[in-house]
């Protein structure tokens, strides 16, 4: 029998997931909302002095972003176990992994792309120099997919849970600390002059990696929690 | 391929194509069963029958690949399932106790993602297969607003657009009609009269009369 490829089925499950997404709107918007309302609670409830904020800012923008890729990991594969059509696809003829690489990566582009966009304002809000804001973006727009990567990992795990939700922050922090360290440095490296650019390539080496591997970690959690 | 498939490509060869040997699971500290073999050849269909909870359902899954057993091994075409699992999954379509459909999206959004995975089907086939189990009308309307019944024929016209050869069906006659759950018997008779395999769990009986059809009862 004629399969499609492996495209084709990556395309499909890409495509079905931003229809899904998008008749939810409410539901999408969670996770920058969450950034946003943080980021913004900062300079309130500080004294609102631009060095204060300035010298708090890579911490803020990166913890922000971390919290709120947590709070988006929890309902990555939720409602596709519990309306059985996770079955279906652990059923179909295309490898799993290669099915939950691209659920993955629709979710990114609905919680983490986001979160890059409106990086720039935050950023603007919290007194970070303009010359360290491309910097913070590219940062985010690597960091952001290993989050939800390995936030889709533990997700995979932890769905057959009835409440996973705390212990699923307990998986994903500690795999994710270096992430946030070298996400904070990049940030920090160019508001002070420095050279980001290691921190960059130390960020880039980190996402090939759970691009590599995570998927297949996926499909085998997705396995063990359906089963 | 290897010399197994060829084996059950040949008409005079009784090889099962479908083979689970002494199978057993628990679930928790209960041991749903133990001893089972089951085996289907092409052209048959094995109802399993049972009081509810004696793990009929758990059987299916076992068979499917999704659950892995405590003990035996399920061979498709002779290959243990859980080591080709693509070839045995693009061979065979289930029907669960859950309908595995989006509520937000039509029944012909649904059905194109689902057999788009399978087969190169456009909404052409997924319309053909809606007309034929009475869901032209609802083809379009949201999953969430369709009767239990109508989601049901949704997951019958999925499996009979899979042109898969081997068919699990849990249930298949929860929430139909009369109407449907003829249609459901007339569905089994063509697939297995084209070679086709069906096992299928349903506390009725089902109406397809034949040598190729057997029971097998789980206690």
């Amino acid at each position: 029998m004629d399969i499609p490829g492996l495209g084709t089925a990556f395309w499909l499950q890409v495509k079905r997931d931003l229809q899904l997404a998008f008749r939810h709107m409410g539901q999408l918007a969670n996770p920058l909302m969450f950034f946003i309302m943080v980021t913004t609670l900062f300079p309130l409830a500080l004294n609102p002095m631009p060095k204060l904020l300035e010298a708090i800012a890579p911490g803020v923008v990166w913890v922000a972003a971390l919290l709120a890729s947590l709070l988006a990991a929890e309902g990555l594969f939720r409602q596709d176990v519990d309306d059985g059509t996770m079955e279906q696809l652990a059923l179909s003829p295309q490898p799993l992994a290669l099915m939950l690489l691209a659920k993955t990566a629709a979710h990114w582009l609905i919680t983490g792309l986001p979160l890059v966009i409106m990086s720039p304002i935050v950023a603007y809000a919290l007194f970070l120099p303009r010359g360290a804001v491309p910097t913070t973006m590219a940062a985010l727009a690597l960091a952001t997919p290993i989050l939800s990567l390995v936030g889709g990992a533990m997700a995979a795990l932890t769905v057959g849970l009835r409440r996973g939700g705390g212990l699923l922050s307990l998986l994903i922090l500690p795999i994710v600390m270096p992430v946030l360290i070298f996400g904070a440095r990049a940030t920090d490296m160019a508001m002070t002059g420095m050279d980001p650019v290691g921190a960059l390539y130390l960020l880039a080496a980190l996402l090939l990696l759970a691009m590599s591997l995570t998927p297949f970690a996926m499909a085998a959690a997705m396995r063990i929690s359906l089963d | 391929m290897n010399n197994s498939s060829n084996m059950t490509t040949d008409p005079g060869e009784r090889a099962p194509l479908l083979e689970g040997r002494d199978l057993e699971l628990w679930r928790g500290d209960r041991r749903l069963f133990h001893g089972i073999d089951v085996s289907l050849h092409q052209g048959e269909l094995l109802h399993i029958t049972g009081p509810n909870g004696c793990g009929k359902t758990s059987l299916l899954r076992v068979l499917c690949g999704l659950t892995l057993p405590e003990t035996g091994v399920v061979r498709w075409r002779g290959r243990p399932v859980m080591r080709s699992r693509a070839d045995y999954h693009a061979e065979m379509s289930y029907v669960g106790h859950r309908e595995s459909m989006k509520a937000d999206l039509s029944p012909v959004e649904n059905l194109c993602f689902d057999l788009g995975l399978r087969r190169d089907a456009g909404q052409a086939v997924v319309r053909e297969a809606l007309d034929e189990v009475g869901l032209t009308a609802a083809a379009e309307v949201p999953a969430r607003s369709l009767s239990a019944g109508q989601r049901r024929r949704v997951s019958i016209a999925r499996c009979m657009a899979s042109r898969a050869r081997l068919w699990v069906l849990d249930e298949p006659y929860t929430n139909l009609d009369v109407a449907g759950r003829e249609f459901v018997d007339e569905m089994m008779t063509r697939h297995l009269g084209g070679d086709g395999l069906v096992l299928l769990v349903a506390h009725q009986s089902h109406g397809v009369a034949g040598r190729s059809v057997r029971q097998m009862e789980l206690v």
